[in-house]
């Protein structure tokens, strides 16, 4: 079903938009949250499982400390309060993906909550608030089969595995953010760009969004311009990348509006993101599913951090990113618009990582935002996600300050390691590409060159040096691009001027 | 004294996936009600001062070292399942909702 969008200037126009995001952080504890399961997801299915995780009857969970650590130390670093005093609670619902019948989480005890994150964008800062972050488990994957396409729509049945079941997870919510305007797609994508730095900075989690370690759902309400009062929201899920955050946001606001304008009421439902065509489809009306009956676990005891524990895992906190940023643009002498830009592509963290792999701040950020940032447009995937590292780049600029390949070559070899043939050297290696530096062969080249083209090596004999560049030119082709070219002018140059 | 009213254990059901009929509806919903009337008498006996209790020992903060230990083999964990298809929990059609 195709639906009516509304151009989006005039969304901005008529409506204010209120956001409200949701991210669920999978932790990397190397234990399930309530049994000692592996946490780890993709193995053999129904292979990392136990009595408890699997629901039976009699297992009893038992919280695993390090994950109440690490759910402490997010909550310090979003400027939270930490409950003195919080209980887990059971979401009940009916649901393969849960074989208890229920989800243990927390309800109306978040362990930390009333925080703010200060998000940048483009130069502006919008203080994000942060309602709570709570502690809750993971649920099983369901395979549908029968219908197209792994969809539910036509399934004749489902198949789950239970390893990701328990994995823990911290569930972090905004209050909404109003008053961002035309910039709320990009203050979305800005704080879920900047709170997964700030996750990864802590160490609590590999974050990667594309592996579903890091998942964010969209509210989106509008409200009649100025009016102030917050419109029906709907909540998109499975908003599995930077740039989809942005886009969704975007794509709700003009779906919202196109609705409202034609006297029609915006449904609370749950909606569904489509990477690949870049709209939402309805889920499940929220009204009756809503209804959880949360009660209290009674097979857990309650969390209750002592101010001493909070205090010493608040001195475990990393720096603040307000201030790593400004130190970090410091150090590596970015001006303002460049550090914008550096952060505004979440590629804050694979910069630094680069520049401490042994490139100079600007080969680093030269790297990240032309052509691999170009690359990540075109294949539509968030920088991080790119199957680079920041050492494979550190190691690609190495190879052209030695001279073993020039600028022209590198982009090759990037396309290598992109395409899956090795490090950097492996490229170099199969695709034949170190540039050719050595004086026979590069000298018989010259010569060739200087021979087919007498007009210009008189000129340059002539003193006019600017010429060479014609020579070097013709040298480059003969040798396909493989050549040392600062060589290539000092032999031009040896051989025509005394 | 709380009463069950036969709407409300309809919504139940449907929430808890269970498919009753309206001859079971007639005859459940009353029993319900007598189930609850019985349990809140226990509001008779707690004054005031008695606050909501959730658990029953003042315990707090029981944690787990972030230790692996072995599970169950998938064999194991599949062997009580009603159907099983490649290594998998094979379950009904998921019920007219997206995954």
């Amino acid at each position: 079903m195709t639906e009516t969008l509304m151009a989006y200037d005039d969304v901005l126009a008529a409506y204010d938009p209120a956001l409200g995001l949701e991210v669920h952080v999978e932790l990397n504890t190397a234990s399930k949250m309530f049994c000692g399961c592996p946490a780890e997801f993709g193995g053999e299915p129904n292979a990392g499982v136990c009595p408890t995780c699997l629901g039976l009857p009699g297992a009893m969970p038992v919280v695993n400390g390090k994950a109440v650590e690490s759910a402490i130390r997010i909550g310090l670093a979003l400027n939270c309060q930490i409950a003195e005093w919080c209980r887990f609670a059971r979401k009940n619902y009916f649901y393969p993906d849960m074989p208890k019948n229920f989800q243990t989480s927390q309800y109306d005890e978040p362990i930390a909550f009333d925080g703010w994150m200060d998000v940048d964008v483009d130069g502006e800062t919008f203080r994000v608030e942060i309602e709570r972050a709570h502690m809750e488990e993971d649920t099983g994957k369901s395979l549908h089969v029968g219908g197209a396409t792994g969809r539910i729509h036509g399934a004749d049945h489902s198949l789950v595995d239970y390893n990701r079941a328990g994995i823990p997870l911290i569930e972090i919510v905004t209050r909404p953010i109003l008053g961002a305007g035309e910039r709320a797609p990009e203050v979305a994508r800005a704080y879920v760009a900047q709170l997964r730095e700030l996750i990864v900075a802590l160490g609590v989690s590999e974050a990667r969004m594309d592996q579903g370690n890091l998942r964010a759902d969209v509210n989106l309400s509008l409200s009649p311009k100025g009016s102030g009062v917050l419109g029906t929201r709907t909540e998109t899920k499975n908003v599995n990348s930077f740039r989809s955050v942005e886009r969704a946001v975007r794509y709700e606001m003009q779906r919202h509006a196109a609705i409202l304008s034609g006297g029609g009421s915006i449904l609370q439902e749950t909606r569904h993101w489509h990477e690949d065509t870049g709209i939402t489809t309805s889920g499940r009306a929220k009204s009756d599913a809503e209804d959880y009956r949360y009660f209290p676990e009674p097979d857990l005891v309650p969390v209750a951090p002592s101010r001493e524990w909070v205090e010493e895992l608040r001195g475990t906190l990393p720096e603040n990113p307000t201030a790593r940023r400004a130190r970090l643009q410091a150090e590596w002498g970015f001006s303002d618009l460049e550090m914008r830009d550096t952060v505004g592509a979440g590629a804050l963290g694979l910069v630094e990582e680069t520049i401490a792999a042994g490139a100079a701040p600007q080969a680093a950020r030269k790297w990240w935002l032309g052509e691999l940032a170009r690359r990540s447009n075109e294949d539509g995937v968030d920088l991080v996600d790119l199957p680079i590292t920041p050492t494979d780049v550190a190691r690609v600029q190495a190879l052209v300050d030695e001279k073993v390949v020039n600028d022209k070559l590198a982009r090759q070899v990037l396309e290598g390691v992109l395409a899956g043939e090795g490090t950097p050297d492996e490229v170099v290696e199969k695709r034949g590409l170190a540039v050719v530096s050595d004086d026979g062969a590069l000298g018989a080249a010259v010569d060739k060159a200087i021979a087919a083209n007498p007009d210009v090596a008189d000129k340059i004999r002539d003193g006019k040096v600017a010429a060479a560049g014609a020579l070097i030119g013709a040298v480059m082709k003969e040798m396909r691009g493989q050549a040392d070219a600062g060589r290539v002018r000092e032999l031009i140059l040896e051989k025509l001027t005394v | 004294m709380p009463e069950i009213s036969r709407d409300e254990v309809a919504h139940l059901a449907m929430l808890a996936r269970i498919d009753l009929s309206d001859a079971e509806l007639d005859h459940l919903a009353p029993q319900l009600s007598v189930i609850l009337d019985s349990v809140a008498s226990i509001n008779g006996v707690a004054g005031d001062d008695v606050p909501p209790t959730s658990h029953a020992i003042p315990l707090t903060n029981v944690f787990r070292e972030d230790v692996v230990v072995p599970g169950l083999t998938a064999e194991e964990a599949l062997s009580g399942a009603p159907a099983v298809e490649d290594q998998r929990f094979s379950v009904p059609r998921i019920l007219g909702e997206e995954a």
